[in-house]
């Protein structure tokens, strides 16, 4: 089961969860990824130890896909 | 993955900088060395004079020194303060969650320093990095010298987990461009910074010098 995940202020809320096979839990989880996308929020996959992606598009495959906000000099 | 995206894109805000490599890490290192031997040598060199000249003026000779030692003290205490321990803004629940999460993105060793110093190692390229809610360390191959950054996720109120998993997912995918982004507060000595830090965060400091001491050592092998 591969899941959608924001980091927030509860700590982090599963936005869609979805297996490859269920095509419509995919679009499910697609519409949710964009909507994130639109709220300024970034997608993010891990890719192996100590490495991360950012993604423009929803990677079905990906066990974990987690929206992180933008990140500035403080 | 075919959708993956070129660099952080939040280098954009910070377009005018040139993008950090080895090279400018280099420049920087010895940026800061000198501008730290500018401040240092005129106070310890006119109190050295002034003594020669007059010994009676021994105690202006030592306000002279006071001087050459406080101030890479001040820059120093700026660089400890991008990881000083800040009080959670929230919730209990949410801070639980949130370490949680980013547990499943560190390993074993990672986590039980975290748990005990409020920090995150990450071994990477450049060095060996300190990551913590509002800042990161970066402690160079050998494990000398530190470059201290101010670095944080546009949100207060985000729990200090969700903090940490901002700036470690956006350094391990794109080190270079997390190092443009963050602004420098400090670059010296690890042992200046160590002196500033809480007690608490000294280990982590620590973990992170050995650390860097085994990246050189690979280097040079």
């Amino acid at each position: 089961m591969s899941r959608l995940i924001r980091m927030d202020h509860t700590g982090h809320t599963t936005l869609a969860e979805w297996t490859a096979d269920d095509a419509e839990a995919v679009d499910a989880a697609v519409a949710a990824f964009r909507a994130e996308l639109d709220q300024g929020y970034f997608g993010m996959v891990s890719t192996g130890e100590g490495h991360a992606e950012q993604v423009r598009d929803l990677p079905v495959d990906a066990e974990l896909v987690i929206m992180r906000l933008p990140i500035s000099g403080g | 993955m075919s959708a993956a995206l070129e660099g952080l894109p939040e280098r954009q805000a910070v377009h005018w900088r040139p993008l950090v490599d080895e090279r400018r890490l280099r420049r920087t290192a010895n940026l800061w060395t000198a501008t730290t031997a500018a401040h240092v040598v005129p106070f310890l060199g006119a109190g050295a004079v002034l003594f020669a000249v007059q010994p009676l003026a021994l105690p202006v000779t030592l306000v002279s020194f006071a001087h050459a030692w406080v101030i890479p003290e001040l820059y120093a205490h700026r660089g400890a303060n991008v990881v000083k321990p800040k009080a959670p803004r929230a919730g209990a629940r949410a801070e639980q969650l949130s370490v949680g999460l980013l547990g499943d993105l560190i390993g074993h060793e990672a986590r039980e320093l975290h748990a005990r110093t409020g920090l995150v190692l990450e071994r990477a390229a450049l060095g060996v990095w300190l990551v913590g809610p509002a800042g990161a360390v970066l402690v160079r191959p050998g494990g000398h010298r530190v470059n201290c950054y101010c670095v944080r996720v546009n949100d207060p109120e985000l729990p200090s987990g969700d903090r940490i998993a901002h700036l470690l997912l956006a350094l391990r995918s794109d080190e270079r461009g997390f190092a443009t982004v963050a602004n420098l507060a400090f670059s010296g000595a690890r042992w200046r910074v160590r002196r500033r830090l809480a007690k608490s965060v000294r280990p982590a400091l620590d973990a992170a010098g050995a650390a860097a001491r085994a990246l050189d050592r690979v280097s040079i092998g």
